[in-house]
């Protein structure tokens, strides 16, 4: 990856954070309601990803949204005024947290039906092939997403037509308060995606190097062998399930633990030891993340109100 | 009487219950360890342990399809879903397996299933996330739907719900769980299938049931100020409906309003307006005014999402209406 590339993957991580914390605390302040996921811990994992895709591969994900919209494509400015419900959000205001998407930069949202999503980038694979084409969609879901039938039901399917899908699950060991072991018959998660016969792996999504390329390889594969691959990327979320989770099911020392592994700290360090960038550069970007994030809030902020007649508005398209 | 929250009296049900009856047991997601989503199964865990607060994964045809199965040899599930929107993903054990084995079986065995569901708008979940669709539910002959609006009846129609030996939806309201009621002290119990009289008037019957209920009361105060007596019907149970209590009031007053959180096409109003009509033609002064939710998925924005709610000013307007 070249110097730039990879500044630009840092940037993006500080980018997500900010943009984050700074979200909890308008949510404390009560500008932002409804649920609200954060993705704190797991940037490398979306990061990583997206930045092995091509723009003409898909992205579909769950409620816990803001980092693959980010890194996507999609402005702080968009993601801030929709988490804020106002005209100017990528869904106007109808979505919020949950609910991110910007086709236009196949980023195709952003559901909260737990495994809901599946079958549908199932779907999306069906009409590329339908088309003849060998675009890719990444769907991302949580380990709490594998015990659903819609999980199985869209593998094999994947696996029997031969779908372009790039299965992502990130597991962050727990589905809300319930940990992997306690919910799933398998803890290592690529195990269910052998029971399809499809090829799988499983990689460290603290290290977004790691990440990156284990995504690369796994895409080759797809594009070049019209099949689907499953990749299991181990995380942990920082936070809690969504805002206001009173955490009885984790302790404190874990949590501690993992957060040791911070992500971008990890990528930090990469950058300095290979002596990509200087520590000055990083506190560039860290810089020019700031304002960025300063700008987003304040025109999430102005931003107006969607218009009462957008209630009945996109509702049937004839 | 004490007064407790809706969230102390659905917990008490489920604790008494299980008391009473080892035969009942819970399960569904994050009910144990978590305590449950809206906490009303806080310290259940530790005192039945995992045997009998069982910590689903996230499976709602596993959940419900279990459930049955567990019921069908001779336990006393109740199972949760935390959300009422996420039947939708497991609608053919609702509709299709809860509601007709036992029929389909010529009555070889029963059925004596609870499925508590949260419902109701109002909290910014987004389009997915926030349905009322009670109406959808009570359609279906073989299932029973209960739907409380006060603490009291919460209380009392759970414990007949474990009790009973038929499939029984529960539907919960998502923003009510800290609403305070008087609960007769010691053991009570209130039959499914009886609606009532919440509030006493000669003008004007509104005919609603769980937060449709806590909106009409607020509604009927506002109407009081103005001269204006508004009886409250509450359904508390959609399926079997009992409409005795509405007819009367109904052939008292001969006007009347129905208000529902959920969708006015084909809704609970739509049931009851045409009772009136088929049961009561001759006492019909005005045309009957259905309240209910705007017809459209609720949106994320605070002020849609309001705009598109059933509020207490509609209500109080809808109610003038009919008195023209
Ligand atoms: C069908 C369905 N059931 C339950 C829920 C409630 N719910 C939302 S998120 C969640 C946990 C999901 O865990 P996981 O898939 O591991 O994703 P994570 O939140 O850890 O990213 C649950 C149970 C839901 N949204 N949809
Ligand atoms: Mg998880």
């Amino acid at each position: 990856m070249k110097k730039e590339q990879l500044l630009d993957l840092y940037y993006q991580m500080v980018l997500i954070r900010r943009v984050e914390e700074r979200g909890a605390e308008l949510y404390q302040a009560g500008k932002i309601g409804g649920f609200m996921h954060l993705y704190i811990g797991q940037e490398a994992v979306s990061t990583g990803l997206i930045a092995a895709r091509e723009p003409r591969d898909r992205v579909i994900t769950a409620y816990r949204d803001h980092g693959v919209a980010i890194n996507c494509g999609i402005s702080a400015d968009s993601v801030m005024a929709e988490l804020l419900g106002k005209a100017t959000g990528m869904s106007k205001g109808k979505g919020g947290s949950m609910h991110m998407a910007d086709t236009s930069k196949n980023m195709w949202g952003g559901h909260a039906i737990v495994g809901g999503h599946l079958p549908i980038a199932a779907g999306f694979a069906i009409g590329d092939q339908y088309a003849k084409n060998d675009n890719i969609t990444i769907c991302m879901f949580g380990d709490g997403a594998t015990n659903i039938g819609y999980f199985h039901e869209a593998l094999n399917i994947a696996k029997t037509w031969g779908l372009r899908v790039l299965w992502v699950c990130e597991n962050n060991q727990y589905g809300m308060g319930t940990a992997v072991e306690r919910a799933s018959a398998v803890d290592e998660i690529r195990q269910k995606a052998e029971g399809y016969g499809m090829k799988n792996s499983a990689v460290n999504g603290m290290d977004v190097m790691a990440v990156y390329e284990a995504a690369k390889e796994a895409m080759d594969f797809i594009r070049k062998e019209g099949q689907p691959y499953f990749l299991e990327i181990n995380t942990y979320r920082f936070r809690g399930h969504s805002m206001g989770d009173p955490e009885r099911y984790r302790k404190a020392k874990e949590v501690k633990k993992w957060q040791e592994n911070d992500p971008i700290g990890i990528f930090n360090k990469y950058l300095l030891d290979k002596k990509v960038a200087s520590r000055k550069a990083l506190d560039e970007i860290e810089a020019r993340v700031e304002e960025e994030v300063i700008k987003a809030v304040e025109f999430a902020e102005t931003s107006p109100e969607p218009a009462m007649e957008e209630l009945f508005t996109d509702i049937y398209a004839d | 009487m004490a007064k407790i929250t809706m969230r102390e009296a659905i917990s008490q049900a489920l604790m008494e219950e299980m008391d009473r009856d080892p035969a009942v047991f819970i399960m569904g997601q994050e009910v144990g360890v978590w305590g449950g989503t809206y906490a009303v199964t806080k310290g259940f865990y530790d005192k039945y342990g995992p045997d009998r607060i069982k910590d689903t994964p996230i499976a709602e045809n596993a959940i419900l399809g279990g459930a049955i199965g567990a019921a069908m040899v001779g336990q006393r599930p109740v199972a949760e879903l935390m959300t009422i929107n996420f039947a939708f993903s497991a609608m053919d054990y609702v509709v299709n397996q809860a509601a007709k084995l036992r029929y389909m079986f010529g009555g070889q065995f029963m059925l004596p299933l609870v499925i508590r569901a949260v419902g109701g708008g109002g909290r910014q979940l987004g389009a997915t996330h926030s349905q009322t669709p009670d109406a959808v539910f009570a359609h279906f002959p073989g299932l029973k739907v209960v739907s409380p609006g006060t603490p009291e009846d919460a209380k009392g129609l759970l414990k007949s719900a474990i009790r009973s030996n038929d499939p029984i939806l529960f539907i919960e309201h998502a923003t009510m769980y800290q609403v305070r009621g008087e609960v007769p002290e010691g053991e009570y119990t209130i039959p499914i299938g009886k609606s009532k009289i919440q509030r006493e008037g000669s003008d004007v019957t509104i005919v609603t049931y769980c937060k449709g209920l806590e909106l009409s009361m607020k509604a009927a105060d506002e109407l009081a100020k103005e001269g204006i007596q508004a009886e409250i019907v509450d359904l508390r149970t959609l399926r079997p409906l009992d409409m005795e209590p509405v007819l009367e009031s109904f052939k008292k007053t001969n006007r009347a309003i129905v208000v529902e959180e959920g969708w006015k096409s084909y809704g609970v109003g739509s049931e009851i307006v045409s009772r009136i009509y088929e049961e009561a033609f001759d006492y019909i002064d005005a045309p009957i005014i259905r309240v209910a939710q705007k017809e459209v998925p609720l949106p994320y924005n605070r002020t849609l999402e309001q705009a598109a709610l059933p509020q207490v000013h509609d209500i109080v307007a809808a109610a003038k209406e009919v008195l023209k």
